[in-house]
């Protein structure tokens, strides 16, 4: 038992890292960046830009991919190495791809042509087009395949209408991923059909959500009479679902860990050691100590859960299911650690930002917990795959599964 | 990255899960239960044969010498077959306070007869209910009489031999503590048998009037060296307490699969799935944990006080949350004395008290964040 690299990944670290040396700054102070900042802000876009084609030029955008195509076929334990080696150095985070190469284009690759493929692997992967993901519907979240935006055909050409909602980054898209309902008349999983689309094409209508806490990273979209030619079928008709599920399961992967906003205990404890409490310090205070301890015992478990999951990658296994943990345990964390930092901030908690204690950290965290704890799968449904993937146990009753789905009770 | 136990030590894990399989069902717990508690005296005798006392015992005080890692595996099968024996107390606590503080002729004296499993060995603190801490202890040692009264000390019947923290002058806190180490079969100690939360796994209280006693380690260093022995013990218990954690999500998981209620398996309701997905992500979190504290063990890291109390308390919750959901999900049957579900519900507060409670492992946790971020 030991954290060394084997003498391959060794090397493969020391490769890396001198060529980061060449084209990089190393990182001198960690700054916050707010993902969607760098979307919004066109010079950080085009700095984005430019280093995912640096990257993918010499392979190292999508490290699993195959070569020219931004990869150089490697090993997942070769990304995360390069994940950890990139991380020092002073560069964009690229998080405007991360849905586009983490999902839609995985979904692509394993169900397109070649012609599809040559068209829009390169482009994604060297960050000239983005990618977004739509799938949850109004009426459809936790429940996906509730859907019900319409795809018509007409000749070789699909009509759709309908919306789409809680998308992340559509704004700013140039494609997206798009599960429709063919046909109503059958169970709600067999009506199902995937395509993908042009964000800027007439009839997409685009519009930020405002969250809860201020900010909009999520945008509601509206289809009116968009047409899509049949060549843009991703899978076949009616199989939908079963494509998704690809681009879910690689979702799955990409949404977990490294989550929350980097607040967790040591920013406890830096506020602990500054506040006074009725009977002294507050990091004194046995309330205080039993709490970062239980919150401690959570972070570290997770840490080395995903050290035994490197281990089996670095061993050539499959991950095991231990990897599903981490967003369930990483979003309540971080909104019980917010609400206990603001009970010790007392009555000065109420304010935010540059108002409050440690410029407003735990407020914010507060404020944008709840969307953790509900996007990209919910708690709930979370701890439904746990227990009906890992464990074995069987599927709540579905009394939708043999229904027509266009007789399926529906709330307003 | 490596961070797992090699294909060596999972042979050496298989291997005793089958042979715990075959020698150590509940019906072995469940005996003792209905008989007059304690251990068995048979089991500890087949433990023995296979050697598993001396595996982290080095080869030249008769033991095999194997590692720490070796023994976490073990100890996670012993904990799954709820071991109705003293090993903990002999291998995890009266062992290892000879290896971190005995004299090179007190390891050659005894330690070959603890590999051997001739010697049943136990660790005494506590003195009263409340907190062990320095101004708490009370016992003496004196010219080489020790004199006191320690409570609640597990397999303290049994023992042959106990380490015993006491007062070695009159220097107070710290100063003045001293381990001892006591033959109890000697004039001068009284023991007494307490009911035991686990029947299982017997205690006594034991009363010290002037009995011979040698000192173990230097004044002065008892409170250190215990500590030591505890963050020592705390991680192998853990993998004991991990591996019956995972043996109650198992039976609440097979249980909820059998059982039916309105025309389902209970299996299939989110009140029941949601639980069990709660004790998975506990017990993961808590093996995973285990494993730093195995890591630090084994190789003397300077970070195993961290990794020991935080292995303590993420293992202490996952069992206590396993034990007692899984009595949950078994309805009224799991109340009952005929299932098995009181075993680890009992077995998880008594391994979760005996190396002290969650309260005084966070403090230290805590103190050792203090530290490492000062």
């Amino acid at each position: 038992m030991d954290f060394e690299d084997s003498p391959e990944e060794a090397q493969f670290r020391a490769e890396a890292r001198a060529w980061l040396e060449g084209h990089a700054k190393p990182k001198i102070k960690r700054e916050a960046s707010d993902p969607l900042d760098e979307r919004s802000d066109p010079a950080a876009m085009k700095r984005a830009r430019e280093w995912q084609k640096i990257k993918a030029d010499k392979g190292y955008a999508r490290i699993t991919w195959p070569k020219g195509m931004g990869g150089i076929g490697g090993t997942p334990m070769q990304a995360i190495i390069f994940g950890q080696e990139e991380s020092k150095f002073d560069v964009p985070a690229g998080s405007a791809f991360a849905i586009g190469l983490g999902m839609c284009i995985p979904t692509v690759m394993a169900y397109c042509n070649d012609a599809v493929k040559a068209r829009y692997v390169k482009p994604a992967v060297e960050g000239a087009e983005i990618w977004c993901q739509l799938f949850s519907e109004p009426a459809g979240g936790s429940d996906v395949a509730a859907l019900k935006t319409r795809a018509v055909k007409d000749g070789d050409t699909w009509t759709i209408n309908g919306s789409k909602i809680w998308t992340t980054g559509a704004q700013f898209s140039d494609y997206g991923l798009l599960l429709t309902r063919t046909d109503p008349n059958v169970p709600k999983h067999k009506g199902l059909t995937m395509f993908y689309l042009s964000m800027k094409q007439p009839g997409v209508d685009v519009r930020p959500i405002k969250q809860a806490s201020g900010a909009s990273g999520f945008n509601e979209i509206f289809f009116t009479d968009v047409k899509i030619p049949d060549s843009q079928r991703v899978g076949e008709v009616g199989q939908g679902w079963q494509v998704a599920l690809t681009t879910l399961m690689h979702e799955r992967l990409a949404v977990g860990g490294g989550q929350g906003g980097g607040l967790d205990v040591a920013q406890l404890m830096q506020l602990a050691r500054t506040l006074e409490l009725e009977d002294g310090p507050a990091i004194k205070n046995a309330a205080v100590r039993e709490k970062i301890a239980d919150w401690y015992v959570r972070s570290a478990g997770l840490k080395y859960t995903t050290l035994r999951t490197m281990t089996a990658l670095s061993r050539g296994q499959q991950p095991g299911p231990e990897a599903s943990i981490a967003k369930i345990v990483v979003a309540s964390k971080l909104q019980d650690i917010s609400a206990f930092a603001m009970e010790l901030e007392g009555e000065a908690g109420v304010a935010t930002g540059e108002d409050a204690p440690m410029h407003g950290a735990f407020q914010m965290g507060w404020l944008s917990a709840p969307g953790l704890r509900i996007a990209g799968g919910t708690d709930e449904i979370l701890r439904n795959i746990i227990a009906e993937r890992v464990l074995g146990l069987p599927q709540d009753v579905r009394v939708d599964k043999d229904v027509p789905f266009n007789k399926v009770p529906a709330g307003k | 990255m490596n961070f797992d136990f090699s294909e060596e030590q999972k042979q050496i894990k298989d291997q005793a899960r089958k042979f715990l399989s075959e020698k150590c069902s509940t019906k072995t717990v469940r005996a003792l239960y209905n008989g007059a508690g304690g251990s068995d005296a048979a089991l500890w005798r087949q433990i023995a044969e296979m050697g598993w006392m001396g595996t982290a015992i080095p080869e030249e005080f008769g033991g095999l010498g194997l590692g720490y890692l070796e023994l976490c595996v073990v100890a996670e099968e012993l904990g799954r077959a709820l071991a109705p024996v003293p090993f903990s107390s002999t291998v995890y606590l009266f062992a290892e306070a000879l290896i971190a503080a005995g004299s090179d002729e007190q390891k050659k004296r005894l330690l070959p007869k603890v590999a051997s499993g001739e010697l049943i060995g136990t660790f005494a603190r506590a003195e009263g209910p409340g907190a062990v801490l320095p101004k708490t202890i009370r016992a003496t040692l004196k010219g080489g009489k020790l004199s006191g009264t320690k409570t609640a000390v597990t397999d303290g019947m049994e023992a042959d031999f106990a380490v015993v923290l006491a007062r070695g002058s009159d220097d107070a806190g710290e100063r003045g503590l001293q381990l001892a180490l006591v033959d109890l079969k000697a004039k001068g100690v009284e023991r007494r048998a307490i009911g035991s939360l686990d029947p299982s796994r017997p205690a006594a209280d034991i009363a010290f009037e002037g009995a011979n006693a040698e000192a173990l380690g230097k004044l002065g260093e008892g409170w250190q060296n215990a500590e030591r022995v505890l963050q020592h013990a705390a991680v192998l218990t853990a993998f004991e307490q991990v591996g019956g954690a995972d043996v109650c999500l198992a039976m609440a998981k097979d249980y909820a699969m059998q059982r039916y209620a309105f025309g389902r398996p209970i299996a299939s309701f989110q009140a029941i799935k949601h639980k069990l997905a709660d004790m998975y992500v506990n017990n993961e979190l808590a093996r995973s944990n285990a494993y730093y504290g195995a890591w630090a063990l084994s190789t003397g890291a300077r970070e195993l006080p961290l990794a020991a109390a935080a292995a303590r308390v993420s293992a202490t919750q996952a069992f206590d949350y396993a034990a007692k959901e899984n009595i949950q999900t078994h309805g009224g049957i799991g109340f009952t004395w005929e299932a098995d579900c009181h075993f680890y519900y009992k077995r998880s507060r008594q391994l979760g008290l005996a190396l002290g409670p969650q309260r005084a492992w966070k403090d230290k946790l805590v103190g050792e964040l203090e530290r490492s971020n000062a």
